[in-house]
């Protein structure tokens, strides 16, 4: 039982950043844009977090878990938020290929958050890696009393803030979409951008507003990974391939933010399900963490066969919009 | 004066490159009038009122909307001053409802609340007697239900200058009926309509006023009382044109082609063509006639092999005496059997050119597979693409020119001319002169006659009734699908022709 | 009054697409992106280290081309991400999105280091590379034809399917890693044949990098003639622009469609063989080191042409070379480079823009 408990709390712990990725693409492929540079936004988010946490504990003598807290986390979505920058003014303004802007910006927000994490001290004047500890600590703060409560504690109240605030941000997202004017034209620039604009639809604007934000969305999965699930320290190359895996996650799900709650942990538990069942070889268990990515091929496949008008991929995506083209 | 006006243009001016599209365009429409803008294509019409509605920006010349002097830089702008314009190609997105197509981009509180919105579409769909579902998705919809969702999404609005680019090409005769009814209501309202077209007649019945453009410059405008055909003819092309297409007659006619009872699905599993059963004849020109989308491409594509048939076959007869089943045969195997079968079809450069690519090259595209080498023969096409540009007067800055950078014209006659050039017991052509100016036309319809007289089979979709009745010996009329008629071309009328196009749909909807 | 509103109200920017432009401009705004792109990451380079800016590029220089040595490893890079580069024409012509470039290099690197270790004993080293290329395009070939059979068939989206693949590669190099571990417990291959030397590529004319470069001209300039001469270049180039055309023509698309990928996957996978045999004689999780990425965007930006793409190749190359000097001179971890390389193709990338459009401010006085 314990086990499982055990799997569950660590499967939601590999779903959070995941989630964070997924939702904020989402919103970046409802605008029609693909963004292939979300592992690297990730990586900004987590470096820029760190960066944020790690000058302000060094500045004062007792530092303060929330201050910490709240200036990471506005660092962070400053951070993701100018990599959705870049990539909006070079594939919406200057109408580059997506997939090549992404790509470009993937190598830099990599290279960015390795470069930064590994030297950051070093050119600080310090020795030795970085460590937030107090600021870390308060993002794994949970809520007193609750997470004692027997199973339910420890399966529902036992994680910091961002995991909940991942939760939300998706249900958010699909309200948005689904429930309000903003999300329907949104939806519409996504489809059809010439449509959204001869209705009188910024589309510029929407897909700007659309990349930026869920870039920042997206960075904090890159702060909760390095915050919550590395307490407050930096590996180069740790985050791996989960910036990928969220973009899988937008397969899987459809291009639905609650979908891919579920879809989240699904994958957070594929990714870890080696660990848990006993007697696997370690070749047998490298095996086993294709699984993920064969999981979402097998999904592609499925979803193009079906050919439902509803579940297929935003009719625009991956293409430039100019009005004036002939 | 000026507070009678809807609408002023003065001097707009609009180029694309070096093409001149608009030339000091200048005129006007009043409050409650419809006022049709007249011109061939190419004239420069579309461009203009994409000015109007936003979606171009004018580089010189001013607009003025109800005596004011206004920018219009956006569709949003032209809402703004309560102008839409509802285009030929319909501005929907598939996947929503009626009724959210229908509020995109409208200003309101951000929580939508969908059941109100669609009650107060309603509202306005009862007032002015449309026919329409506001929670219907537009995906399940036909072509004049989207229309009408174009046209009620402009009055949702509040839209008081409508702008219709060409709203008859897609409707039945009946239909195009209901629709002008409509516009009459609407000007009753005191709204002011604006009609782009090339139909002479429609000119005739819907507006109050015409303005006639030719090759991107203004001509005049005439009030629609003092106008005939021949005057408004005239206007638009410029010279006096005896619109008198010789039929050429031949007395050789031998079987070609017989296509028996011939069933097409789409994609979506839509029967496009059912039961489709002809027979075309050498020295013939068999036209086929028809609302666009009435299976007319699908028809050519069964024949030239590009369509997975259901059902029923197609037979070859050739010259010789032979007789080949060509239904499920793709074109390579039907022309490993030395048929030679000509297809012109509709979407010249997104399927019988690629618009990228020199003249060379696209004269290959039918012919590239011949002799065994891995190396392609460019010498061949090289020799064909200078052939055709002299024989056919094609105007292009050189054979290396990619053809998308050819006028529609001498895009067209390469097309038609590389097809020609392969000797074809059988030519089937789409639409040939769309988009082509008199002139041009006149040259393509000289082509055909002198294939049909070399005795060829040719069969010929057209849009234009009146072009088809003095160029085919033989009109084929097709409905959702089905042949509701086969006519001889010397005695038929138009009027049996609409018939033939509407009539039976009727009959299967009260059946169905 | 009104009218002065509307007069101000007028767009203030505005894009217009160019009919052509002359080469000696599209050139001009290139050389001007490049020179600004040197002069951002040149900025950030001196902001983070605090140096002298000359020096820095001093550095970069010297980190390039400052040594024999350095001289060819930076040609023997240029080689590698030029081949990868070529390799993927013929798909991106075809508007194939193969962005699994990098797990076709790994799976041909794989099979390369498998064919090293268990024949390095029993056959000859000749032998042994013939194989190596053979068995290394083989794999890419496979890895490429998985997603345009899925793509042929049911139209499934290629972009993400590759993606994936990449991934999967991945984690069949890490199992194989646990078998063929040396020393046992490095969770790392270790130099393969370190003694004997089976499978290295051998000096020619007493140059060790002459095999990788006549390997990859060969495939340059053969698919040079491929894509601009062959039929089944052209069928490639129809195919590319649209299927209906394709169709029209009697072209078997799905058969183009899979046969294209197959082709530009094994190319990918031989540069895995190029890889392993040539410069790293060893296999790992970073063996293809996001190379498959960059010659994504090399190739997009050379428009297919093979000769620019040595230009561009040899350019990043060169930036990359030079920043990793850079970063062990002044102590720093050798990702600065990506983050040059990030800068470099921000620039490169943007600049297409303005070869396209012209942009046209207002103008006063209209009339």
């Amino acid at each position: 039982m314990s086990v499982l408990i055990t799997f569950i709390q660590k499967a939601i712990g590999q779903a959070v950043p995941i989630l964070f990725g997924a939702t904020g693409e989402i919103a970046i492929e409802k605008s029609g844009n693909l963004n292939l540079g979300i592992p690297g936004i990730m990586y900004m988010g987590g470096i820029a977090g760190l960066m944020g946490a790690f000058f302000y504990e060094k500045s004062t003598s007792a530092p303060n878990g929330v201050i910490g807290l709240l200036i990471s986390f506005i660092c962070a979505l400053l951070a993701s938020a100018i990599g959705g920058a870049i990539y909006s003014v070079l594939t919406i303004t200057l109408r580059a290929n997506q997939n090549v802007v992404g790509l470009a910006l993937t190598t830099f927000g990599v290279g960015f958050g390795n470069f930064f994490g590994g030297s950051i001290s070093k050119l600080a004047g310090g020795v030795g890696q970085i460590s937030v500890a107090t600021t870390a600590e308060a993002y794994r703060a949970t809520i007193p009393g609750l997470s004692k409560i027997p199973l339910i504690g420890p399966v529902i109240f036992s994680y910091g803030f961002l995991t909940y605030l991942s939760i939300l941000a998706a249900i958010v997202l699909a309200f948005f979409l689904k429930k309000t004017r903003i999300g329907l034209n949104l939806r519409a620039v996504g489809e059809s951008p010439a449509t959204a604009d001869a209705a009188g639809i910024h589309v510029s604007k929407y897909k700007y507003i659309a990349t930026i934000t869920g870039a920042a969305i997206a960075g904090l999965g890159g702060l909760f990974f390095v915050m919550d699930y590395m307490g407050g320290t930096w590996i180069n190359n740790g985050f791996g391939d989960r910036g990928w895996l969220a973009i899988a996650l937008v397969i899987l799900a459809l291009w639905n933010p609650t979908r891919a709650i579920w879809g989240s942990v699904v994958f957070g538990a594929l990714y870890i399900l080696y660990i848990y069942i006993p007697g696997l070889s370690r070749a047998i268990q490298e095996l086993f963490k294709m699984l993920p990515y064969v999981v979402t091929i097998l999904v592609l496949i499925i979803t193009s066969r079906r050919n439902k008008k509803e579940n297929q991929p935003p009719a625009s995506l991956g293409e430039a919009y100019f009005r004036e083209d002939r | 004066m000026q507070e009678d006006l809807a609408i002023e243009l003065k001097n707009v001016t609009k180029c694309f490159g070096e093409v001149m599209a608009n030339d000091h365009i200048s005129l006007s429409v009043r409050k409650g009038e419809i006022l049709s803008i007249l011109g061939e294509n190419g004239s420069g019409k579309t461009t203009l009122m994409n000015m109007i509605s936003g979606i171009y920006y004018p580089d010189s010349g001013t607009i003025k909307v109800e005596g004011n002097e206004v920018t219009i830089r956006s569709p949003k702008d032209a809402y703004a001053l309560k102008i839409g314009m509802i285009h030929q190609h319909f501005k929907l997105i598939q996947i929503l409802t009626a009724a959210e197509n229908i509020i995109l981009g409208r200003k309101g509180p951000n929580r939508l609340h969908m059941d109100q919105v669609e009650q107060e579409i309603s509202e306005l769909v009862h007032k002015y007697g449309f026919e329409l579902t506001p929670s219907q998705k537009i995906y399940n919809m036909s072509v004049s239900q989207k229309q009408t969702v174009e046209i009620v999404k402009i009055l949702y609005r509040g839209a008081n200058l409508l702008i219709l680019d060409e709203p008859t090409a897609v409707l039945t005769p009946q239909e195009t009926e209901k629709l002008f009814d409509v516009l009459r209501n609407m000007k009753k309202d005191g709204k002011s309509i604006i009609i782009i077209t090339h139909k002479l007649n429609e000119v005739l019945e819907i507006s109050d006023r015409v303005s006639v453009l030719r090759k991107g410059k203004y001509i005049g405008t005439v009030e629609t009382k003092d106008a005939t055909l021949e005057s408004l003819t005239e206007m638009m092309v410029g010279e006096k044109v005896v619109l008198d297409i010789n039929r050429a007659e031949t007395t050789k006619r031998e079987k070609r082609i017989d296509m028996r009872g011939i069933t097409v699905k789409n994609k979506e599993g839509v029967k496009v063509l059912r039961e489709t059963s002809f027979t075309a004849y050498s020295g013939e020109i068999l036209g086929v006639a028809g609302i666009s989308g009435s299976g007319q491409k699908e028809l050519l594509e069964a024949v030239a092999g590009l369509q997975e048939i259901e059902s029923g076959e197609i037979l070859y007869y050739s010259p010789e005496g032979k007789v080949e089943k060509i239904s499920d045969m793709k074109p390579i195997d039907i022309r490993n059997l030395h048929i030679s079968l000509s297809f012109v079809p509709e979407d010249r450069l997104g399927m019988g050119l690629v618009g990228s690519m020199d003249l060379t090259d696209n004269m290959m595209i039918r012919s590239y597979q011949e002799g065994k080498h891995f190396i392609a023969n460019r010498k061949k096409p090289h020799a064909l693409a200078e052939q055709v540009v002299s024989e056919l007067d094609v105007t292009t800055p050189s054979i290396e020119t990619p053809v998308s950078r050819l006028s529609g014209g001498n895009v067209q006659k390469v097309l038609v001319g590389r097809e020609i050039a392969s000797n074809p017991t059988v030519l089937m052509v789409a639409y040939p002169v769309r988009g082509l100016d008199i002139h041009s036309s006149y040259t393509i319809y000289n082509l055909l006659n002198s294939q049909k007289i070399q005795g060829v089979a040719i069969i010929c979709v057209g849009e234009d009734l009146d072009v088809l009745l003095e160029l085919c010996d033989r009109i084929l009329v097709l409905n959702g699908g089905e042949v509701t008629g086969i006519v001889d071309a010397r005695t038929t009328t138009k009027e049996e022709i609409g018939v033939l196009m509407a009539g039976s749909r009727k009959e299967k909807k009260a059946n169905a | 009054m009104l009218r002065e509103s509307a007069k101000s109200r007028e767009p203030f920017v505005r894009m217009v697409k160019r009919d052509r432009i002359g080469t000696k401009k599209a050139i001009g705004i290139r050389i001007t992106a490049v020179i600004l792109s040197l002069v951002v990451s040149g900025v950030v380079i001196v902001k983070i280290t605090g140096q002298n800016p000359l020096e820095v590029y001093e550095g970069i220089v010297s980190g390039a081309i400052g040594t024999d040595r350095r001289v060819w490893v930076t040609v023997r890079e240029i080689m590698v991400l030029l081949l990868i580069s070529v390799g993927l024409i013929p798909a991106f012509k075809m508007k194939f999105w193969n962005i699994g470039a990098e797990g076709q290099i790994l799976v041909g690197g794989l099979v390369a280091a498998a064919i090293m270790i268990y024949a390095g004993d029993r056959l000859p080293s000749w032998l042994i590379i013939v194989l190596m290329f053979v068995g290394s395009g083989l794999a890419g070939l496979i890895w490429g034809m998985i997603p345009a059979i899925f793509k042929a068939i049911y139209n499934t989206n290629e972009t993400l399917f590759t993606l994936m693949l990449n991934y999967v590669a991945m984690q069949l190099v890490t199992f194989c890693i646990v078998f063929w571990e040396k020393p046992v417990g490095s969770n790392t291959v270790g130099v393969i044949n370190s003694s004997s030397g089976k499978g290295w590529f051998p000096e020619l004319f007493g140059n060790s990098q002459l095999l990788n470069i006549l390997v990859v001209s060969a495939v340059t300039i053969g698919m040079f003639i491929y894509m601009k001469y062959s039929k089944q270049g052209y069928e490639i180039a129809v195919v590319g622009e649209s299927e209906d055309t394709a169709n029209y023509a009697g072209i078997n698309v799905k058969k183009v469609i899979i046969r294209t990928v197959m082709i530009s996957g094994a190319i990918c996978g031989i540069a895995g063989a190029i890889i392993v045999g040539g410069c790293s004689h060893t296999i790992s999780t970073s063996t293809a080191g996001g190379r498959g990425f960059t010659a994504i965007i090399v190739t997009w930006m050379s428009k297919f042409n093979p000769f620019v793409m040595i230009l561009v190749s040899a350019f990043l190359v060169f930036m990359q070379q030079g920043s990793v000097q850079i970063a062990s001179q002044f102590g720093l971890n050798q990702n600065a480079s990506d983050i040059i390389t990030g800068i470099l193709l921000f620039f490169l990338i943007g600049c297409e823009f303005f070869v396209t459009y012209k942009v046209e401010f207002r103008r006063r006085n209209r009339g």
